[in-house]
């Protein structure tokens, strides 16, 4: 294996994760609904999978039941929001707090134990072509379910009857009430997806690119993914770009830091962090690309009026 | 059956303070709950972690100390959210104001004199006010959400500060631990008697008084309320939403670093790698629970004070992890807002055969 595609391997297991908790928030947000409790999901997900894992010994199960604890984080989140119709910036911060206190409390009896690693893909023939063979046919599954859920979410929003109502509901939630759809019930779906994708992430960190349980393993990577969807102008396409860059950024850090540059470590470990902030800042200018896309209704409460 | 909410025609003065008290209960029952699933004996565990840290001197003294920063920030924190703006990077601010506070202990050790605390947290105050400014700055000129801003900024000052720690400012005759020089002298807060409480604690109560004055008696407090809960209306008023972002943020911005030097010249004594236990983000939950009003964020602070020493005190008496800390204080908020639901609409249990309406 040459350097160039070690380094593009990295590159991808970096963006995953990144990819994963994305694309599902951008759903969420394009049901009208700001979740910023993407950073309490994952790090739920990541613990949760890592501890079923070493249970059961089965990487798989760790993976389900990651995805599990996404989706009932997510529905705590859901109903605070939409049945109970509370502010949703701050049910967002109490799921990551919440999440953040759980996962070390679960977690504290798993910690420096060696980890279970989800296998790669292997093809016979297929996985030892040179040059594409490790690239295409060897990766981790979870980097093909990303990939797979990023052109499914794409193709439902922008082609099937579904995406129509999704992004009706966040565009104006009252029209889509009087025109007879389910607004809290569609925004209850999109939440409940948001939560699997993030705990699958969070299982990509504990049970792929680090396998193992460290406390706060997520590291901010769920408020990066919020401010992707920010970037990416909630389209899928940009939304997988981005996650790439930014898990290059990422990576670039890392690579700097092996090299002994003497460039200060802290520094190049803020790189991520300050990419993010100039990314939106490049994004934010851009009027034309920032409002044309952004959902009307995002971050609004909806109480039908009987 | 079905949950209904029915709006008030009014929002409930009486649940406006009971949702606080409510939200208190539900969480020390679940945390009974959560105790026993440890196997550990609820009304034991429950004792130890809210009653025993007000039974003994040294403990309430503990409570004080922690509660000091949690009120500084929480105020801040109160006007910001009660104009809806959202600063959620105060741990960084917190963090900036440290490093800046404590330039004069580590390179003008010699100075010592009144003033030379004075300017202590003053810088402190100025470098929690700089770091807050770059997401007020991005908010106005270029309309980025501050929420992602300020919170990526707490790991960029968080980082800064584990660097210039185990670099420039690192004690040259400290055996190459990650500290700076112990202050002493004025660079050291003063406290009451032999105790640890210090006069931290004073500084947020008053910052608290003053901010409830301006909020109740001051046009800028009428401006925040307004701006706050109809926007719209601000902007006929001729209250400007750039300026609001640019007073909340440099507000709460300050008073996170000022809480920052106070910590690190207080019951630290020198700058070190961690220098807060997430008092910025507990500090979130204490504004809430006060109810966005700054004499609530008091008795907040308080609490959530106490929630630090009882997750210690379940820690070393039964062994359980110190995160029961962060679980309570995330069940608390949580419950809060649920509770604030309370406040505006009746909620109802509907059976599915009341299908005419």
């Amino acid at each position: 294996m040459s350097a160039y595609e070690a380094i593009i391997l990295t590159v991808i297991t970096a963006s995953t994760p990144l990819l994963l908790a994305a694309i599902g928030e951008l759903v969420v947000e394009r049901s009208g609904v700001l979740n910023l409790g993407i950073e309490g999901m994952m790090v739920m997900g990541a613990v949760s999978g890592f501890a079923i894992a070493q249970v059961t010994g089965s990487a798989w199960l760790g993976v389900l039941m990651a995805m599990f604890a996404g989706i009932a984080m997510s529905l705590l989140f859901a109903f605070m929001t939409q049945t109970l119709v509370a502010n949703q910036v701050a049910t967002g911060l109490s799921i990551t707090l919440l999440g953040l206190g759980l996962s070390g409390l679960i977690g504290s009896s798993f910690v420096g134990m060696p980890g279970l690693k989800l296998g790669y893909l292997n093809i016979p023939g297929l996985s030892d072509l040179p040059v594409v063979g490790k690239l295409v046919f060897g990766q981790d599954p979870l980097v093909y379910i990303s990939i797979a859920l990023t052109i499914g979410v794409a193709y439902v929003l922008k082609r099937t009857r579904i995406g129509l109502i999704i992004r009706a509901v966040g565009q104006n939630h009252d029209s889509a009430h009087a025109l007879g759809y389910p607004v809290i019930k569609v925004r209850y779906a999109c939440i409940a997806f948001g939560g699997m994708t993030s705990g699958l992430a969070g299982a990509y960190l504990s049970l792929v690119y680090t396998p193992q349980w460290i406390e706060n393993m997520t590291a901010g990577r769920g408020w990066i993914a919020l401010a992707l969807v920010v970037f990416s102008t909630w389209l899928p396409g940009r939304l997988a770009a981005g996650a790439y860059l930014f898990g290059g950024v990422w990576i670039l850090g890392l690579y700097a830091q092996g090299m002994g540059l003497g460039i200060p470590s802290q520094l190049l470990s803020s790189l991520p962090y300050v990419a993010t902030i100039l990314a939106l800042i490049v994004i934010s200018t851009n009027r034309r690309l920032s409002v044309i896309n952004t959902p009307a209704s995002l971050g609004q409460g909806f109480v039908p009026d009987r | 059956m079905q949950l209904i909410l029915e709006k008030r025609a009014q929002a409930s003065h009486f649940m406006h303070f009971a949702s606080p008290l409510l939200a208190i209960s539900l969480t020390v029952l679940l945390g009974g709950v959560i105790f026993s699933a440890m196997g550990q004996p609820p009304l034991t565990a429950l004792y130890i972690y809210f009653v025993d840290p007000l039974t003994s001197l040294w403990a309430i003294e503990e409570v004080l100390v922690k509660a000091a920063p949690l009120v500084l920030i929480g105020v801040g924190l109160s006007i910001t959210f009660r104009a809806n703006v959202w600063n959620i990077g105060a741990e960084g601010q917190l963090t900036a104001g440290a490093i800046l506070g404590a330039i004069i202990p580590i390179f003008f050790a010699q100075w010592q004199s009144p003033l030379a605390l004075i300017t202590m947290l003053a810088l402190g105050m100025l470098g929690g006010a700089m770091l807050a400014a770059i997401p007020a700055l991005l908010k106005t000129r270029f309309g980025v959400n501050e929420i992602l801003t300020s919170l990526m900024l707490v790991y960029v000052a968080q980082l800064l500060l584990d660097w210039i720690i185990r670099g420039p400012w690192k004690d040259p005759h400290g055996y190459n631990f990650p500290k700076s020089v112990a202050f002493d002298g004025w660079h050291l807060i003063p406290t009451y008697g032999d105790g640890r409480v210090h006069m931290g604690l004073i500084i947020a109560l008053l910052a608290a008084l003053i901010l409830y004055w301006l909020m109740t008696r001051t046009i800028k407090g009428f401006e925040v309320r307004v701006i706050g809960s109809a926007p719209r209306a601000g902007a006929f008023a001729g209250f400007s939403q750039t300026k609001m972002v640019w007073f909340c943020f440099l507000l709460s911005g300050a008073l996170a670093g000022l809480a920052g030097i106070i910590e690190v010249a207080g019951p630290i004594g020198q700058l070190q790698p961690h220098i807060s236990p997430n008092y910025g983000f507990t500090a979130i939950i204490v504004a809430f629970l006060g109810r966005l009003n700054p004499i609530g964020v008091i008795f907040a602070g308080l609490l959530l004070a106490i929630s630090y020493i009882g997750g210690e005190g379940v820690q070393i008496e039964l062994g359980i992890s110190d995160k029961t800390a962060q679980v309570f204080q995330g069940m608390l908020l949580f419950f809060i807002l649920m509770c604030d639901t309370l406040i505006h609409y009746r909620v109802r249990l509907l059976k599915p055969q009341g299908g005419a309406l």
